[in-house]
């Protein structure tokens, strides 16, 4: 049994590690600041909760992991409020391109 | 003094939670104590801006089959964009979109605003009233939204109380 935990552990921290580079790799490879947001939300949320999710089948049912719920918690209820601050800063200066808007948008749908 | 009383009681169990210290009568009273002030400065505050209840449940069970289902999303749009980022050629379309949510209540905007922000691929650019702003990374992320499924879902939450 443990041992399953444990190869669960690894391939949850490992999987962690493999979203958190090709959300690095997005960051370089985006063309513009929006697009680079959606790279950048990789990490954050299946990047960050894997390597969460890693450590807590290492830590079992323990205070520890009660913990690092919390954190996971946390941080998916702050990064979208975070990114959405920084779209805000992005749209309000001037120099920045305003992004395309899509053309068959509907106008109103309820 | 209700809204009191849950504040104290949910601050106490964060306070239990993050300390790990259950049978320390000091500590604990001083646990209780800090709870109280954060209790009697939180009451201090809300006269200058009013905030809801943390224990009371603005919406009913649906929640509980809400999260899986956005974490299932979540975890698709996840590889769906990575997928496109290693792909040599980068197949991405991103556009700004336009989107009416049909939930009532603003917690209910917020929640769906959130939501489309936490799945790659999309992010609201603005909320503001009852139009939302979406920029998305491909055409078929903003094509998903527009047919407006978790917009049905969001606004399903708050169905049980207007």
């Amino acid at each position: 049994m443990a041992w399953l935990i444990d190869g669960l552990s690894w391939l949850a921290l490992l999987g962690g590690v493999f979203f958190m580079i090709v959300g690095g790799v997005g960051l370089l490879r985006m063309p513009d600041f929006y697009t680079r947001l959606h790279a950048a939300s990789i990490t954050d949320t299946l990047g960050a909760g894997l390597i969460l999710l890693g450590l807590m089948l290492q830590g079992g049912w323990t205070l520890v992991s009660a913990k690092l719920l919390l954190i996971l918690l946390f941080l998916w209820f702050t990064s979208p409020t975070a990114t959405h601050a920084l779209v805000k800063a992005a749209l309000s200066d001037p120099e920045n391109p305003r992004p395309l808007l899509h053309e068959d948008a509907p106008s109103s749908k309820s | 003094m209700l809204h009191a009383l849950s504040l104290w009681l949910f601050c106490l169990g964060l306070w239990l939670l993050l300390s790990g210290l259950f049978d320390n009568p000091l500590l604990l009273s001083f646990g209780a104590l800090s709870c109280t002030l954060v209790v009697f400065v939180a009451w201090r505050v809300e006269q200058v801006d009013p905030e809801e209840q943390p224990l009371r449940l603005r919406f009913g069970p649906q929640l509980i089959l809400y999260w899986p289902w956005l974490l299932r999303q979540v975890v698709l749009a996840n590889i769906d964009v990575a997928r496109r980022i290693l792909d040599p050629k980068l197949p991405i379309s991103p556009a700004l979109i336009q989107l009416k949510p049909s939930q009532r209540s603003e917690l209910g905007r917020v929640i769906y605003a959130n939501s489309i922000t936490l799945t790659p691929g999309t992010v609201t650019t603005s909320l503001s009233g009852d139009s939302l702003e979406v920029h998305a990374l491909t055409r078929e992320g903003a094509d998903a939204l527009l047919a407006g499924g978790m917009d049905r879902r969001v606004a399903g939450l708050e169905r049980g109380n207007p």
